[in-house]
């Protein structure tokens, strides 16, 4: 049994995946991690900034062992500007 | 005060809407859009923001400055879209009664708000290049 999770996509990803929801397949009771290796499976060519993106679930960002429900806004963060102290 | 903004920030009126009779100091801190980045050129500078977390990480940076100095009022305004050269991109205004308190909560709240606000910015380099910024350096541990 396999589940859909709708994901907000921004900046450089939104440009590689080419939307800005992009819907990838996860199996039932869906944790974070498992939509983690979703969007890596569907886009392996963006593996080096999936992989230091952030989840966000419900404007928060989320732990990989958290759960994705139902209705829950999810996001995909990539890292951003100032984050490396120098900008 | 939290907002994300499309127009020009008018950062003296910023300032002003911070002063408090209790502050004797006010601290004002501006991002600015850059001509250079080692010896790469930038035209204009492009900021998208996933506004709804945006504003809610603001309004928490808010919360915990506030928490930790004795802050009479702040305010923090970052804009999105394209921005030319020399245009504000970002500020954060702090009162506090003295102001070692002012400089170190305005700190705080600045390079909070590059850490986990949700805002992204292409860089328009000469010739029709461009890319995102996308730092490597986002821990584990600034992700709270």
């Amino acid at each position: 049994m396999s589940d859909r999770v709708t994901v907000r996509v921004f900046a450089r990803m939104r440009e590689i995946m080419g939307s800005d929801t992009v819907v990838v397949p996860v199996p039932a009771a869906a944790t974070v991690s498992d939509l983690r290796r979703g969007l890596e499976l569907l886009w392996p060519e963006a593996q080096g900034v999936l992989g230091k993106s952030a989840i966000a679930v419900n404007n928060e960002y989320a732990e990989p062992e958290q759960r994705i429900g139902a209705g829950d806004e999810v996001a995909l963060i990539p890292p951003v500007s100032g984050g490396s102290g120098t900008s | 005060m939290i907002r994300l903004t499309h127009d020009p920030i008018d950062h003296a009126f910023l300032t002003e809407s911070v002063r408090r009779p209790g502050c004797g100091a006010v601290v004002t801190f501006l991002g600015t859009v850059r001509d250079l980045t080692g010896d790469e050129v930038t035209l204009a500078l492009e900021y998208e923001a996933y506004a709804p977390m945006a504003e809610r990480k603001m309004t928490e940076i808010e919360q915990d400055t506030r928490a930790r100095w004795p802050v009479g009022e702040m305010a923090m305004v970052h804009r999105l879209g394209r921005l030319e050269v020399g245009e504000v991109s970002v500020a954060v205004a702090v009162s506090t009664p003295h102001r070692a308190d002012a400089f170190a909560a305005c700190r705080h709240a600045i390079d909070r708000l590059k850490e986990l606000v949700p805002i992204w910015k292409k860089d328009l380099a000469p010739g029709g290049h461009s890319n995102w910024v996308h730092p490597v350096a986002m821990e584990a541990d600034e992700k709270q």
